[in-house]
């Protein structure tokens, strides 16, 4: 598919709002925000976790009404407020970030799951709908076997799926929610091709998503809001991630390299010769006391198996890992824990935090043996445990026994990586710390890393944006297909010579 | 074929499994391999099986249901009685009956599950105590054995004489039986809205978001396993000749390993008509074979739990992890 040449600015919005309010018991979530979209166009929505974009997005699909005197103009009729049937009827359409996908069911019966609605029962005319499904799948341009349940393909497939059921609906604007939150580098150039697509025949996207080199690439407006109101609405022509950021944040942020060498520090982590066979191969590496190494590489690399194999979730074929000068020999992660390894997991809210217990529970669930006091757990050691650690690292909570997922994305984070220094690491390995993280919280999770480094930590960061690890490491190694194939020094190679490499 | 393999895994799993079954009984025991043998298999596993695919509609859907067999003893109890003020009736105006009964026990586990928000599991297992103690309180105990006389008589509707001197029957349960299956592959794979309770089942919030009518997809699910109960129940009596309270007591077990073995997935969305008379039948030939090769009875709960275990674990591992490349394409991270 090729690329789109920008529509001009003088046409009629097919979208247009005007004084858009919406308060949610006293606080107000939106404030006269006005918004416009033009048919055909790439419209990015940016702002931080809880500016107001996905209230914003219900209320243009009608899952929520906003305060009297709103105007919502669409294709030639203004309304006062929307209703879901209203929206999707007149060709709105919403991919969710959760997708609202079937995954026990069949490929054409997800994306031609309309003919299947109804109040009354009728007969399911699996014809029809395998002929709604190859068509909407052909016009984006992707063969699937519509046959087969759609818990066979990975999520990057979902994701096409859940666009090809949007089409169905004879869509004229798209919302897409973080449609690359989970996607590789390529399947996501994959995505934005069809996003150019859909563009091209005349339908607009509203499109967010945290990954702002993405958000530049593919739209040609950007709205920023901040805490519920209207920042801007800027050309993408002429931005830069950097400037976006100041808009979403309202602070600037200059991204300076934090390399440093450390000669005299001992090496705290050697590796050796390290294979797991179709994972990884012969992985040699050291990190130094108050060292942060980083790992970067795509999605598939082998990355997260390392990380795993370093924290005795697996188990290595050959080759030796040497803590502190001592070969240690992990068979599950219990060991690691007690010889000194923390491991954040890459997929921190369903494997890293527990998230209907308390924020204080999920914090020493690790490190439990610490707030023993006479055989039993001891509240009292707890609280005061909980509470130096959330001072440390500044998050911002309620009260203790509040739920975890009554926190921003950036707060958990923080309690996750509390959770691990309660241990008393002596190794900290990060995997995708920032995934589902804003960039205001992004910056105050780097600057945790940097003293945490301070005090003679050693950290193994491991990302799929380079420029993550390019900014907050000493050193950045590069794994592809298992292996490392380059290391860089962050002081002396520019970014986009790594990132040349890695997204080649 | 292969395609076949790949999205039937669990059936083509218990086909196997029963085939090396057969096999072993035929060598092993002298009469099992027979066609007389298969048909009275067929006469004495209809109750379960019309059991059976009522509560894999409700498993489809997200839910689970422990109280539909003691339902089914209530619907013999309630359709004999209200056979007795209509003077008798027969087989069309007691299948109405006990229909009719069966769907408002079910509506009672709905209407508890839906609009007062219990868990379906925690909803039936109080129905089930309440249904159970009703029965034993109001019956206190006694067996009903005047039953009209069309419900008692066996109604053979086809009958031969193999070559070797066994017969071969075809009951009256084998044909409601059959009624049953047909009716809920149809509801479950033909109309809009089986299709919306199998969406409901694997998605609710994404059903939801479409509009789905979640209320009535609760009502739908226990409704037609409370026909196939107040069914199953009549044809029960029909097949026993008499009505004891306690006699279905404990098959709500059964029939939900039966289902979940048939490939049904606690926890919704998954389920085939086809696993699930063949999760049933499969029970039926051990116990049947077992029962021809002369071992205890007493032993018979110890290997049929075995089994279970067995074939569920295949079924649930020996596709994707024995033959790797059957979900190659699955590529889960």
């Amino acid at each position: 598919m090729q690329q789109l040449a920008i529509t001009g600015g003088s046409e009629k919005p097919l979208l247009s709002l005007h004084d858009i309010n919406m308060t949610f018991g006293g606080v107000k979530a939106l404030k006269n925000v006005s918004f416009d979209v033009r048919p055909g166009e790439v419209h990015c929505l940016a702002g931080e976790n809880g500016c107001g974009k996905s209230t914003l997005i219900k209320i243009i699909t009608g899952v929520y009404r906003p305060a009297d005197g709103a105007s919502i103009d669409y294709d030639g009729e203004t309304y006062s407020h929307m209703s879901p049937v209203t929206a999707q009827d007149r060709g709105i359409q919403v991919i969710w970030q959760d997708l609202a996908l079937f995954p026990e069911m069949s490929v054409a019966e997800n994306i031609a799951f309309q003919t299947v609605l109804g109040r009354w029962p009728k007969l399911v005319d699996y014809g029809r709908m395998r002929k709604i499904a190859t068509d909407a799948l052909e016009r984006l341009g992707i063969t699937l076997d519509v046959d087969l349940p759609l818990k066979e393909y990975a999520i990057a497939q979902r994701q096409i799926v859940a666009i090809a059921r949007a089409l169905v609906g004879e869509a004229k604007l798209v919302f897409m929610d973080e449609p690359t939150a989970s996607l590789t580098q390529s399947e996501t150039d994959h995505l934005l091709d069809i996003v150019r697509g859909l563009s091209a025949s005349g339908v607009a996207v509203v499109f967010v998503s945290h990954r702002l080199a993405e958000v530049l690439e593919i739209s040609s407006r950007i709205t920023v809001l901040r805490d519920g109101a209207l920042v801007g609405v800027y050309p993408a022509a002429g931005m830069t991630q950097s400037r976006i950021t100041e808009l979403m944040t309202g602070k600037t942020f200059d991204q300076q390299v934090r390399a440093k060498s450390r000669p005299d520090q001992p090496v705290v982590l050697e590796v050796k010769g390290l294979s797991r066979p179709g994972q990884f191969d012969d992985i040699s590496l050291t990190v130094q006391r108050g060292e942060t190494l980083g790992i970067t590489g795509l999605l598939g690399a082998g990355r997260t198996e390392l990380a795993q194999t370093l924290f005795g979730m697996l188990q290595p074929a050959t080759g030796t890992i040497t803590l502190e000068g001592k070969p240690v020999h992990f068979s599950s992660n219990r060991d690691a824990i007690k010889a000194g390894v923390a491991y954040l997991s890459e997929d921190r809210l369903s494997l890293g935090l527990i998230q209907p217990q308390s924020i204080a529970d999920n914090l020493v669930i690790s490190s439990l043996g610490k707030i023993v006091s006479g055989g039993f757990l001891s509240d009292e050691r707890k609280r005061k445990l909980v509470a130096g650690w959330i001072a440390d690292l500044g998050v911002k909570i309620g009260l203790q026994s509040d739920a975890i997922s009554t926190l921003s994305g950036g707060n958990q984070q923080r309690i996750a990586i509390a959770k691990w220094l309660a241990t008393d690491p002596k190794l900290l390995i990060l995997d995708a710390p920032t995934v589902g993280v804003d960039v205001g919280a992004r910056a105050g999770i780097f600057d945790i890393v940097a003293k945490l480094a301070e005090t003679g930590l050693a950290i193994i960061l491991i990302s799929d944006e380079v420029p993550e690890v390019y900014f907050n490491a000493d050193r950045v190694l590069h794994m592809a297909q298992g292996r490392i194939v380059g290391s860089y020094d962050p002081r002396s190679v520019p970014l986009a010579e790594i990132e040349g490499a890695v997204y080649a | 074929m292969h395609s076949f393999a790949r999205t039937h895994a669990t059936e083509v799993a218990l086909i196997a499994v029963i085939a090396v079954i057969c096999t072993v009984l035929s060598f092993a025991t002298t009469n099992f391999f027979s066609i007389g043998n298969a048909f009275d298999l067929l006469n004495t596993s209809s109750v379960n099986i019309i059991f059976a695919v009522g509560l894999l509609v409700v498993l489809i859907a997200g839910g689970i249901d422990i109280s539909f067999a003691v339902a089914a003893s209530v619907v013999q109890y309630g359709t004999a009685i209200a056979l007795g003020w209509i003077g008798g009736g027969g087989w069309i105006s007691g299948l109405v009956i006990a229909g009719s009964i069966g769907i408002c026990l079910g509506a009672v586990n709905a209407l508890l599950i839906h609009r007062f928000r219990i868990i379906s599991i925690v909803a039936t297992i109080s129905t089930f105590n309440i249904y159970f103690g009703l029965l034993m309180f109001f019956t206190k105990g006694v067996s009903i054995y005047d039953l009209p006389e069309w419900l008692t008589d066996r109604v053979v509707l086809f009958e031969h004489e193999t070559a070797d001197g066994s017969w071969i029957e075809i009951t009256l349960p084998v044909l409601v039986m059959v009624l049953c299956v047909v009716a809920t592959w149809v509801l479950i794979t033909r109309t809009t809205t089986g299709r919306q309770l199998y969406a409901f089942g694997d998605n609710p919030e994404g059903a939801r978001r479409f509009g789905i009518n979640i209320g009535a997809m609760q009502f739908i699910a226990f409704g037609w396993l409370g026909l196939m109960a107040g069914i199953g129940g009549l044809v029960q009596a029909h097949y026993a000749q008499e009505v004891v309270p306690n006699a279905l007591y404990g098959r709500e077990l059964d029939v939900l390993a039966a289902v979940v073995l048939g490939g049904a997935r606690l926890g919704g969305g998954k389920g085939s008509v086809l696993g699930c008379v063949l999760g049933v039948l499969l029970i039926a030939i051990t116990q049947n074979g077992l029962n021809l090769m002369g071992v205890s009875p007493f032993a018979f709960k110890m290997i049929v739990g075995a089994i279970i275990l067995i074939a569920i674990t295949l079924s649930n591992t020996s596709i994707e992890r024995l033959l790797p490349f059957a979900s190659q394409k699955g590529a889960r991270r």
